[in-house]
This record gives structure tokens, sequence and C-alpha cells, in this order.
């Protein structure tokens, strides 16, 4: 498409922020009804974290841009590591998230592309 | 590092809806914004890539918000997808917002918040905000909760759409170690802090479940495997959480 006059901004509002707004009123819409300590609450609970979840696997598995070509194995290796290191370091989240890059950068280096 | 100090043990207890805000604000100088500023760098530098002009990029970071729904809407762009088309695939990206954000207002509100305000409010929701927010407004006072989190993500999405004109023009391409590592931030960063910010055992069976099915749909059925991972494996968490604990009450 081309990248010129107001069209551009239109469909950046239509088939972007409208698409992406209807699902937040309604969540406030549908939170609004809901008792904080109800069973009903702890299933949408559940159910946000793993779409969260979800969205989180799909980043790991199938990247995209510069992680597309590295080997599925080292970057499950490197999120294995961290995890490792996040709960030795009793939970610290920075031992986590430090553990997992480390790895994975000295994967890179080493198998690189 | 956990960012700001604030526990129920430091906040007092008479804090203004002013100090909340404020207190929100000071967010901005926390691990999960400091690593999506990060990110949106990273995005920066692909839709400079891309060739999608300055002001649309803007523009979609203040209007969508959410990191993955623009992906997708950058990548209809380039396609030249119909409109329609585009909607469809944004949206359904999108449905997660609902049972985020539906989970997160029982716990800010109170009887006489506005749900205008609320409304309002949503549009700063995406993944950051939500983990940061469920992580810490429990240790907020309740009044001061809307105005906390409204003090963190206005904050957040001004400063990060701000960064990504700064940046557009100012990245050169990353060698692919560096923007690899960039990229992988996000989901390690979101996993640890999912983990540590549960108050409920049934988010971590959530986690593992989400984690699984997420992998397994993307593989299957890529189109909505998101929304399939979600609910499949949201619903057997709760299932799952309810008849071990129904069993150790039993036995117990």
């Amino acid at each position: 498409m081309s990248f010129d006059g107001l069209w551009p901004y239109i469909y950046i509002a239509v088939a972007g922020w409208l698409a992406t707004d209807i699902w937040r009123w309604l969540g406030v819409v549908a939170g609004n009804r809901v008792d904080e300590n109800s069973a009903l609450i702890n299933w949408v609970r559940a159910v946000a974290t793993a779409l969260v979840a979800a969205v989180i696997a799909k980043m790991i598995l199938f990247p995209t841009g510069a992680l597309e070509s590295s080997p599925v194995a080292l970057r499950l290796a490197a999120v294995l590591f961290g995890a490792a290191c996040f709960f030795l370091a009793g939970r610290r989240q920075i031992a986590g998230i430090a553990g997992a890059i480390a790895f994975l950068a000295a994967g890179l280096a080493l198998t690189g592309p | 590092m956990r960012g700001i100090s604030l526990t129920v043990h430091t906040a007092p207890e008479h804090l203004s809806r002013t100090d909340c805000f404020l207190l929100g604000m000071r967010g901005i100088f926390s691990l999960p914004s400091f690593i999506l500023m990060l990110s949106f760098v990273g995005f920066a530098a692909f839709t400079a890539e891309a060739g999608i002009p300055v002001g649309q990029v803007i523009f979609m970071t203040g209007m969508v918000w959410a990191l993955p729904a623009k992906v997708i809407l950058v990548g209809s762009m380039l396609s030249g997808t119909h409109l329609a088309a585009a909607f469809l695939a944004v949206t359904l990206s999108s449905v997660r917002m609902m049972p985020m954000v539906a989970s997160l207002v029982p716990e800010m509100r109170t009887r006489r918040t506005p749900t205008w305000l609320l409304l309002l409010l949503s549009h700063f929701i995406a993944i950051t905000a939500w983990v940061f927010a469920m992580e810490r407004i429990h240790a907020v006072p309740r009044a001061g909760r809307v105005a906390f989190f409204a003090g963190f993500g206005i904050t957040l999405t001004t400063v990060n759409t701000a960064l990504v004109g700064l940046a557009y023009g100012a990245v050169t391409t990353f060698p692919p170690l560096v923007s690899g590592c960039l990229f992988f931030l996000t989901p390690v960063y979101f996993l640890t802090s999912i983990w540590v910010s549960a108050r409920h055992r049934v988010v971590h069976f959530a986690l593992g479940a989400g984690l699984v099915l997420g992998g397994v749909f993307a593989a299957v059925a890529p189109e909505y495997d998101i929304l399939l991972a979600g609910l499949l494996g949201g619903t057997l968490a709760w299932w799952g959480e309810r008849t071990a604990r129904a069993k150790g009450e039993r036995q117990g």
C-alpha cells in the first residue's frame, strides 16, 4: 500500500486502534461485573495468564527477526538455564534474566551467523 | 531488583491520590519499563528498516500500544492487506486484552470509580503494564489504585511513543547478536515476572499450561494459537487447581 496522505492513518485507526481497544472496553464491562474473590475471577485470571504464556511460548519457539535463524535448542536451553539461575538465586528476577541472556549471547557467538 | 521499593511496609496508610499517581509515574524507572523501552527501540529499528514513515509509527505506538498487535499491523500494511482482513488479524491477536483487563479491574476499582475513567485507562493496558500492575497494585491503598495505574500507564505510553520517534532516526541496524538478545529479553522478563507476582497457585498452573499449549497450537493452528492455548490452557489450569484443592481438603 502507499504510505502517502491520510489513508494510512485511517488504516491504523481502524485495523489497529479500534481492533485492539474494543477488547479492552469489553474487559472493563466484564470486570465491573465480577467479584474479586469469586470462582469466576479465578478462571478469568487463569485464562489471562495462559494467553500471555502462549505469547511467550511463541516468542521463544517461533521468533521473528534476528532470532529466526538461531537453533531452537539454543533458545530452549537458554530459558532452562535462566530458570535454574532464577530458582537457585532464591527467585530473583534479575538472576533469571541475566542467566538466560548470557547463555543466549554465548550460544549465538559460538554458533554465529 | 524489584524497581520501586513500595511495599505494604513502606507505603504510608494515608497516601493521597496525587501521591499514588506520582508513585505510579516513578514506575518508569523500573526493570519492566526498562525492558519494554529496549523492545520499542527494536520496534523503531524494525519499522525504519521496513520503510514505514515515522509519523505513522509514532501514531500507531500511541493509538494501538500493544506491541504484538502493532507487529501484525505493520505486517498487514507492508503486504497491502485489505482493511477488513487486517482488522480481523489484529483483533484476533488482541482478544487476550479482555481477560487481562477483566482480571485487573476488580483489583483496582472502588465502588465509586466511574466506568468512563476505567474505559479511558484501559487503553494503557498491555502485557507490561498488566504484569506490573498485577505485581504491585495490591500494595497500594485501594482508594489510590486507579491513580497509581494511571500514573504508570500514561507515563509508560507517553515515554515510549516519544522514544520511538527519537530512536527511529538514530538507530542504525544492530549486529544480529545484539538485536537477538534485545528480542529475547521480553519473553524471559515476562516469565520471571508472572512467576514472582503470582498470588494464587492457579497462576502457576496456567503459566505452565499456556506455555505448553502455546507451543503446540503455534505449530498446529498458528492463526488462532494464542486464543486456543489461552482458553483451553486457562480452563485446564483452573479445573486442575480446583480438583487438587478439593482432594487436599478431603485428605486434610
